[in-house]
């Protein structure tokens, strides 16, 4: 073929503009194909509040419940618990909760509207583990420094009952405190804001 | 008659497609080198385990439900109710662990005698991302039996994608498809474990056994056959592939197969290592087993993730560990590739190297007390020590002189004098009261038997040297 008469800059922009036209239609179909891997508008629904009665929860019992498919915990904190949280602050990494993340009115001392009832989501804030309840003091595996809390038998975070980390171990923050709110003295709401409360 | 029925049949194919040479070419024609040892059995191994692997799990997709409420009893219905659904079910979960053993054996065998290096970077990178491919598909795969450590293993893993900073929490959100790991979790995951992986797999394998034709294969000796070729060009000391490897490797097969089948038919679940106890309780999204590790081909890039206490860096080391094996062909400084010919640091680095990472894997399957935690940090200095030290230990090293020609190894029978010997010097005739008449008879020597531990033990440390 011969080569006489090639207009090659005509044939490098049709190439170029091919490219382009190519590369914008393909980053087009791109877009529905990874977003139809996120959550379906069914699993954005599903996390609807859940009620819970906590009038048969006793002094020292944690019970569990189910809120957008995590574990939920409800403890009530006897009173020689509070005072251990309020005094071994020295060894944990967030102790006053700056860097976790909680609702503003849970944003104390004890991580909880009442001081006795403590409610947190049961994943550990490393890789989601659910971490396991040992009020006990100073047991043998866990060593003498051990006040009581929860400890993730998955790669050894260390929790107080207040749900804030221990600072030396994997966890970077305390455990998540869920949105809830009290619609009697033993009803409580996870997963909604007393409007009151929050503003 | 028939015969020239075939060939025309033989002939029109050939006309329209290379089959003959595509045979030659990397079958009959392609010369492998003849001095091929143990270790080069696990390359064709690990294509028979795929095959495996490939046959096994579309016999299990037949009866298998990818759905959250009813995967877990429809494992247990192939177990207990469909025909022979117990020896597929067992031939892929074993297969899983056998490919991880073969494909462990197969790396090493390339650390040892240099296979990574110039002119086989590529093999190396290919066989490196077929490495990575196929641990994802075993963790997908992981899933799919929806029990309590498939559930909580895949929640661990996907979360590792939440340490990433700023699009973490939405990286992790996307890949699971809802806020937990749920039915749409194991769906996906079970698309990804039959058709995408595997596709990969497949092109992957294609590339490594292409890149590897191209250069030719190495050798215990790390030297090029091509060096010395015959007046036909055809290298020396080289042999056609196909017959002598394929029926070599065949060998090697049938002493695999021995194995393998020991382990479907006598222990499944290997003690709880090929297949763990808590995954025989289906998943509850409330409670973590009290004590959760990764299937055992995991434990040491996990040891290494919980070595490190904070969540982004032990996420970046266990990462890095995988992504410096992609390294290797550059951080190797080394003029020479087989360990036989390579100085004495080497050696013992890649002693230490085997110890972490066969320390690592036992202390991932252990629960993480303080003494396990400052082992594990320090065979995971060990392990990047090895690694990122290379360039400099490499440079260093006293190396042999490297012969030109492929050299002979003793074989077996030529050994088995050698050990006549030494079993000969551990025993002494002593002379023994027997029926009243006086015996000479065998008994061990202890002046023999340390004289022999003796010479072993300076044996092994002049083969460090």
């Amino acid at each position: 073929m011969s080569e006489q008469g090639v207009d090659r800059s005509k044939r490098q922009f049709l190439t170029t503009a091919l490219t382009v036209v190519g590369a914008v239609g393909t980053g087009y179909i791109a877009v529905p194909f990874l977003s139809q891997m996120q959550p379906s508008t069914k699993a954005k629904a599903a996390g609807a509040p859940v009620e819970i009665d906590i009038s048969k929860l006793e002094t020292g019992q944690l019970i569990r419940a189910a809120w957008r498919g995590k574990p939920v915990w409800i403890l009530n904190r006897p009173p020689a618990v509070l005072e251990i949280l309020a005094n071994n602050t020295a060894k944990l990494s967030d102790p006053s909760s700056q860097e976790s993340e909680q609702p503003e009115y849970a944003k104390n001392e004890f991580r909880s509207i009442k001081p006795e009832i403590f409610i947190a989501v049961g994943l550990c804030t490393h890789l989601g583990c659910s971490p396991t309840f040992r009020p006990e003091i100073a047991p043998n595996d866990l060593g003498g420094d051990w006040k009581g809390g929860f400890f993730c038998p998955c790669h050894g975070s260390g929790f107080d009952l207040a749900g804030r980390v221990v600072s030396g171990v994997p966890a970077p923050t305390n455990l998540v405190v869920p949105p809830h709110r009290y619609i009697t003295e033993t009803r409580i709401i996870i997963g909604e804001t007393n409007t009151e409360e929050s503003a | 008659m028939k015969s020239k029925y075939l060939t025309g049949c033989g002939t029109w194919v050939v006309n329209r497609f290379p089959l003959t040479k595509l045979w030659n070419e990397h079958m009959a024609q392609y010369y492998a080198p003849k001095n091929f040892n143990f270790w080069y059995f696990f390359g064709s191994l690990a294509l028979l385990v795929l095959v495996n692997q490939f046959i096994t799990g579309i016999l299990l997709t037949m009866n298998y439900k990818p759905d959250a409420g009813l995967a877990f009893d429809s494992v247990e219905y192939i177990m207990r109710e469909v025909p022979w659904g117990w020896l597929v079910r067992y031939m892929h979960s074993t297969g899983a662990s056998a490919f991880f053993i073969v494909i462990y054996l197969h790396m090493f065998r390339g650390l040892i005698y240099g296979s990574y290096k110039q002119p086989r970077e590529l093999v190396w990178i290919f066989g490196m991302l077929l490495f990575v491919a196929l641990m994802a598909e075993a963790f997908m795969g992981y899933l799919l039996p929806w029990g309590q450590m498939s559930y909580w293993g895949a929640q661990v893993i996907i979360s590792l994608f939440s340490a990433i900073p700023i699009i973490g929490d939405d990286l992790s959100l996307w890949v699971r498809g809802d806020y937990v790991i749920s039915d749409a979790t194991l769906n996906r995951f079970f698309a990804f474990h039959v058709i995408a992986i595997p596709l990969i797999l497949i092109m992957l394998v294609f590339l490594h056994i292409v890149a590897l034709h191209e250069v030719g294969s190495n050798n215990p000796d790390g030297i090029d056959i091509k060096d010395s070729k015959d007046p036909w060009g055809h290298p020396i000391d080289g042999i056609p592939f196909h017959p002598y490897y394929t029926v070599k490797d065949i060998v090697g097969v049938a002493v695999f197969l021995f194995f393998f089948a020991t382990v479907i038919f006598y222990m499944p679940e290997m003690g709880g290592y090929f297949l763990e106890d808590a995954n025989f309780i289906p998943a509850d999204p409330l409670a973590t087993p009290e004590h959760i590790s990764p299937v055992w081909y995991f434990t040491p890039f996990y040891a290494i993730l919980r070595a490190i206490p904070d969540k982004f860096a032990g996420v970046i080391a266990m990462g890095g560990a995988i992504f410096v094996l992609f390294l290797l062909p550059w951080l190797d400084r080394s003029p020479v590739k087989s360990i036989r010919y390579r100085g004495g640091i080497y050696k013992k680095a890649i002693l230490m190297f085997v110890i972490s990472f066969v320390g690592l894997g036992y202390l991932g399957m252990q629960a993480p007390t303080a003494n396990a935690t400052i082992m594990a940090r320090v065979f995971t200095a060990m392990y990047f020590g090895f690694f990122l030290l290379m360039p400099i230990y490499t440079r260093w090293e006293k190396t042999k002189p490297v012969p030109k020609r492929l050299t002979e190894q003793p074989s077996i029978e030529d050994r088995i004098p050698g050990w006549k010997d030494t079993a000969n010097a551990m025993i002494k005739e002593v002379p023994v009261e027997k029926e009243g008449k006086t015996v000479l008879q065998k008994r061990p020597d202890p002046a023999g038997i340390a004289k022999v531990l003796t010479r072993t033990a300076k044996n092994i440390k002049a083969s460090l040297d």
